[in-house]
């Protein structure tokens, strides 16, 4: 290796990584419930933030289309629970389900298309679901309807115990997409998913099914997608059309963070979500300034380091931080 | 174990290849030659899957593979290198042989990275196996490209000049890897400029030119083909 004596700093991150996650797996003991609330959404955007990596960063889908399943989740949520009255916590696995069955056939029309036809049929599928939640009376059509007080109370009857339920819920989610995918990335399907996104001509040739491993994230991406927009809803307490299915909050958004964050790569996704809210959280108070500012950001990324911060960093480091190769493990 | 009939490939008005005929025997090292632009390059990403071809048939082993994907092609047993290599720049040099062996041959994690290591020690990249693919240089990559079609476990394989810009040396060691190669039983089609090399490896020589061969036999007598001095030696010299 190039850099052996820099092997601490990657330990040192991986402390902090540790870290980090055992103080959010405790934190509603710790902060506030302005800042679990943050937190939460923290969560639920890295959790989206991962999955259009997966998609656009590894197998070459470059969809902005995804916050449709977003939308979806949260409406299967508030049809289970407050219509159908299914126990509010089974209606959360119940949404990244009818997520699943409902990628299905979106997955059929956009998968046709390719590079910029994909991204534009993407949009109108989703543009199109959209339009079709505003016509469901039973989900206050076009502007949407809040969610029953007693499905609210089945998360706690005081405020704050409801904050921590719902970010442990949110916790659990993007706890359940890190890892799963984590494991996906090391398994046999990882190693063709990193060979696609070096090299899709050279990977067909030594075996990777490029079909097969579109669709399979594909589908992979839809439930996670879901469980967020269920977690989203159990925040906001409430379904509408154009906040469930936000394009900006759970699309562009989304994107700014993986680009910045550095696409392609696992790191990526965290570093982006993180940069993210400490913009939106500290810049705020400036108003849309900090959405151009996101956006200069990113341009400024793609043009110095595709591969966003992390693949300034990593340049820098010997090894990654969260380690996707298995060789050392196969090696004996 | 390869047949190929009528086979066309037009991009536009350009007929690349244009109802050539080709058979390739088990066992055989089949040299290819031609100028440049010939379409050999092309004849590859046609057997492999990379083109569709416009007209004609495609059997390997007794199968029409014409319409199967290039994964398809793989593991049923063709392997290939690219005249431009094409690494996975952002995994390490093991990584990438350990994708082939994982994906074109089929094998669990533990055999295919026992695979991995010794066609990374065959192919001379056994010191490089840590490194970035992305950090090599051009000859390294041309090695990483026989290493990872070699990965594969592929009965037939074809390779596209693998020997350009190397020492005598350097030569005389992929002479000996293919000669390994031919002792495992795979069919050879190699593509290549360099007439030395090429001759003291290949059985057969056959020569493309317009989009056909037009000559096909014993390495002595088509290099002694008066049309083939003429339209490949000629333009070489
Ligand atoms: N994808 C493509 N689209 C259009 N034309 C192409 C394409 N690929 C190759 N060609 C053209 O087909 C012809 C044959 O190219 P090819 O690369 O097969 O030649 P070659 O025999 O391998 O030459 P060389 O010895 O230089 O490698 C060339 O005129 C080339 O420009
Ligand atoms: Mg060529």
């Amino acid at each position: 290796m190039q850099h052996p004596n820099r092997l601490w700093i990657v330990y040192l991150a991986r402390a902090a990584l540790f870290a980090a996650a055992v103080v959010m797996a405790v934190a509603p003991m710790l902060l506030a419930t302005r800042d679990i609330a943050i937190l939460t959404e923290f969560l639920s955007l890295l959790t989206i933030a991962i999955m259009w990596n997966l998609l656009a960063g590894y197998a070459d889908i470059v969809s902005v289309g995804q916050h449709a399943f977003v939308g979806v989740g949260a409406y299967a949520l508030f049809g289970f629970a407050a219509i159908a009255h299914v126990d509010p916590y089974l209606a959360i696995p119940l949404s990244a389900l009818v997520a699943l069955v409902v990628a299905l056939p979106v997955m059929v029309i956009i998968f046709r298309l390719r590079t910029a036809y994909l991204a534009v049929g993407s949009w109108v599928v989703a543009e199109t679901i959209m339009l079709a939640a505003g016509k469901l009376s039973a989900f206050g059509g076009g502007s949407g309807i809040s969610l029953p007080v007693s499905v609210v109370r089945g998360f706690g009857s005081r405020v704050t115990e409801r904050y921590a339920t719902i970010y442990w819920i949110a916790f659990a989610v993007a706890a359940l997409a890190l890892v799963a995918t984590w494991l996906l990335m090391r398994s046999r399907i990882g190693l063709g998913l990193t060979a696609m996104r070096d090299n899709e001509e050279g990977a067909g040739v030594v075996g990777v099914n490029l079909i097969g491993l579109r669709v399979l994230c594909f589908l992979w991406t839809a439930p996670f997608l879901g469980l967020a927009g269920a977690v989203i809803t159990l925040q906001k307490l409430r379904v509408s059309p154009p906040a469930s299915f936000s394009i900006i909050d759970w699309t562009v958004y989304v994107i700014f963070i993986v680009v910045i964050g550095g696409i392609g790569s696992f790191e990526g996704p965290i570093i982006g979500t993180v940069v993210f809210f400490l913009i939106r959280e500290y810049l705020s108070e400036i108003g849309v300034w900090h959405f151009i500012i996101l956006g200069v950001l990113s341009i400024a990324v793609v043009l110095i380091e595709p591969r966003g911060l992390w693949g300034l960093v990593r340049r820098l480091l010997p090894a990654d931080v969260i380690p996707i190769s298995r060789r050392r493990r196969v090696r004996r | 174990m390869l047949d190929l009939t009528g086979l066309s490939l037009h991009f536009g008005a350009l007929r690349v290849l244009d109802g050539l005929d080709l058979k390739v025997e088990r066992g055989e090292v089949l040299g290819v030659l031609g100028p440049n632009g010939a379409g050999k390059t092309t004849l590859f990403n046609v057997i492999t899957g990379v083109h569709r071809p416009t007209a004609g048939e495609i059997r390997f082993e007794g199968r029409v593979i014409g319409r199967q994907r290039s994964w398809t092609r793989c593991r049923a047993g063709i392997g290939r290198t690219f005249q431009v290599p094409k690494p996975f720049t952002g995994m390490t040099v093991f990584d990438n042989v350990l994708t082939a062996a994982v994906h074109g041959a089929g094998l669990s994690f533990r055999t295919a990275a026992r695979r991995a290591g010794e066609t990374l020690e065959l192919t001379g990249l056994a010191s490089r196996s840590e490194l970035e693919a992305g950090a090599l240089s051009l000859l390294d990559l041309k090695r990483l490209e026989l290493a990872k079609a070699v990965a594969c476990g592929p009965r037939l394989l074809l390779l596209d000049e693998i020997a350009g810009g190397l020492t005598d040396r350097e030569c005389g060691t992929l002479l000996s890897i293919l000669t390994t190669l031919r002792e495992r039983e795979i069919t050879i089609v190699w593509i290549e400029h360099v007439l030395h090399a090429l001759k003291s490896a290949a059985t057969r020589l056959a020569v493309l030119h317009g989009g056909r061969f037009i000559a096909d036999g014993a390495p002595e007598t088509v290099l002694a083909d008066p049309t083939v001095q003429d339209v490949y030696l000629g333009a070489v010299d």
